[in-house]
């Protein structure tokens, strides 16, 4: 059987797929970030063999009837062999037990509908009652269409989810990756206790091209970036992929100290 | 009437608008301005008056009058600064205990360079984050177009009342037909599939009550809408801070729950 070449955006360099996975999803040759999979996102992160996937289940109807939406999700479904656009479970990230959630741009965009929003809330509920704190990450072209209103209704779901797990003193540290735009920005992406962000992610609320179209202007250069949400001061650092497991462990065991204590009571 | 004519009379540039109704409802209102960090965005008005001898705070998109405050105003298009200006008088709202009332109209939050430089996606997800537990009852009023997130900054409430005429969308029916068609006159089309009006908002339990306009002027529809908010609040304020809070999470965790 042929390797399949993966050909890198920025410098051209071609890397078998297989290799290309073993180094993290980095191009060896100069370096940039090619997106990940939801499962090999969880795989890199997460200490080996502690992950348990939640409602795995759990797979969109075309509940309004919207056209072509049936079709869409079926070929979501057979290129990625995932249900729908989110995975979430429980892990142990460098020894300390957290709830985690991974989006996977290879479904739909990983567009935020009721599955994503369902899955996402029962997690924080989940989290909040076993006292856990949240480890999320982040990539979405927004709320998807296919849903109407009741997707974007999902941003107000998922975020009195995040407030109820907020309130009862847990942590919640959203990473943001490429890209991460419209409802799913304007929602949990922004609502962490600390924000992560992958270098050269596209991190942003409006499309670029719906901003060039509406001011007639052109976007400056960087416009939009992890780096530019850094620097705006949006986001609290940017995360290296391959120290990505060592520093979420860091925050995770600072942000659970008093939890593990026990200065927090009970909910 | 099909979906696409509710969107064009919701969109109506004489269509009279949360501004117009607070005049016609609220007695003795007081404009209050600024977001206390960067400007006054004019696309949100906010203040305190009084529905029917109580206190509430009042908060609406502004299209604005002529072309000149059409212009001034963003043609109702909120900046970060006015979801941040909304959300400062929610917040004082609920320090001194009153309700507070949205109005709900324009295309959606905007699209702009300076607008993502100062974290629309942030302003808006901060007021959900906040919305979702302000002690203070919450009341949202669909007079217009409701366009995505842009809205939903102002609808995280506990009831949920929509003008028979007005929309609410995930997308607009033109920007959903450009990705779906590649053709944005399929607006029509995409309209209906998107199932924005306000007889699906409520079958869909988003909207909680409908507004009718069938009556004769609009001053008769703003007295129907006040003897409406006035029911709704006297109710509301008699229910506990927790239990509010709690039916207000219920209330959007029952939004395609499985
Ligand atoms: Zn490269």
């Amino acid at each position: 059987m042929a390797e399949t070449m993966i050909r890198c955006k920025k410098c051209g360099q071609e890397t078998a797929d297989a290799q290309l996975l073993k180094n993290g999803r980095i191009c060896p040759c100069c370096g940039n970030y090619f997106r990940m999979s939801a499962r090999e996102r969880i795989a890199l992160v997460t200490d080996h063999g502690t992950f348990r996937e939640h409602d795995g289940e759990l797979k969109s109807r075309n509940i309004l009837r919207f056209p072509e939406y049936d079709e869409k999700l079926e070929k979501a479904v057979e290129t990625t062999g995932e249900n729908d656009a989110v995975i979430t479970g429980y892990a142990k990230i460098g020894g300390v037990p957290t709830a985690l959630f991974a989006m996977d741009s290879n479904f739909m965009m990983a567009s935020m509908g009721t599955v994503v929003g369902e899955k996402i809330t029962r997690l924080f509920e989940y989290a909040a009652e076993n006292r856990l704190p949240v480890v999320g990450f982040i990539c979405s072209g927004g709320a998807r269409m296919q849903e109407g209103v009741l997707s974007l209704m999902q941003m107000a779901k998922v975020s009195a989810a995040v407030r109820w797990h907020s309130d009862a003193g847990l942590f919640y540290l959203p990473v943001l990756t490429d890209p991460t735009t419209g409802g799913v920005t304007a929602s949990y992406a922004m609502e962490g206790d600390i924000i992560a962000a992958e270098p050269g992610a596209l991190i942003g609320f409006a499309g670029q091209r719906v901003i060039e179209q509406t001011t007639g202007e052109k976007l400056p250069k960087g416009f939009q970036s992890a780096e530019f949400q850094l620097e705006h001061g949006f986001v609290d650092l940017l995360l290296e992929r391959r120290s990505s497991g060592t520093v979420i462990g860091r925050l995770l065991t600072a942000n659970t100290a008093a939890e593990r204590r026990g200065m927090y009571e009970r909910v | 009437m099909n979906a696409y004519e509710k969107v064009a009379l919701a969109r109506a540039s004489d269509r009279l608008m949360g501004n117009w109704y607070i005049g016609q409802i609220i007695d003795d209102f007081t404009e209050l301005h600024g977001d206390r960090r960067y400007s006054d965005d004019g696309a949100i008005v906010g203040g305190i008056g009084f529905l029917d001898g109580m206190p509430v705070t009042c908060i609406t998109m502004n299209r604005g009058g002529s072309i000149e405050d059409r212009i001034k105003r963003n043609f109702g298009c909120p900046s970060p600064e006015g979801y941040r200006k909304a959300l400062r008088l929610m917040k004082q709202a609920e320090k001194f205990r009153r309700p507070v009332i949205c109005f709900v109209g324009s295309p959606g939050a905007y699209c702009g360079i300076g607008a993502e430089e100062r974290g629309q996606g942030q302003a808006i997800a901060e007021n959900l984050w906040e919305m979702c537990a302000l002690k203070t009852p919450v009341i949202s009023v669909v007079v217009g177009e409701g366009g995505s997130g842009g809205a939903l900054a102002l609808s995280v409430a506990d009831k949920i009342l929509m003008f028979e005429n007005a929309v609410y969308s995930v997308i607009s029916p033109e920007g959903c037909a450009s990705i779906l068609y590649k053709d944005s006159a399929k607006a029509p089309e995409a309209a209906e599939a998107l199932r924005l009006t306000a007889a699906d908002l409520y079958r869909m339990k988003v909207a909680d009550a409908i507004i009718p306009e069938t009556y004769r002027t609009s001053e008769e529809t703003a007295r129907i809408l006040k003897k409406r908010l006035v029911s709704e609040l006297t109710a509301l304020k008699k229910v506990s801070v927790p239990r509010l809070l709690a039916s207000r999470y219920e209330k959007f965790r029952a939004i395609g729950a499985m």
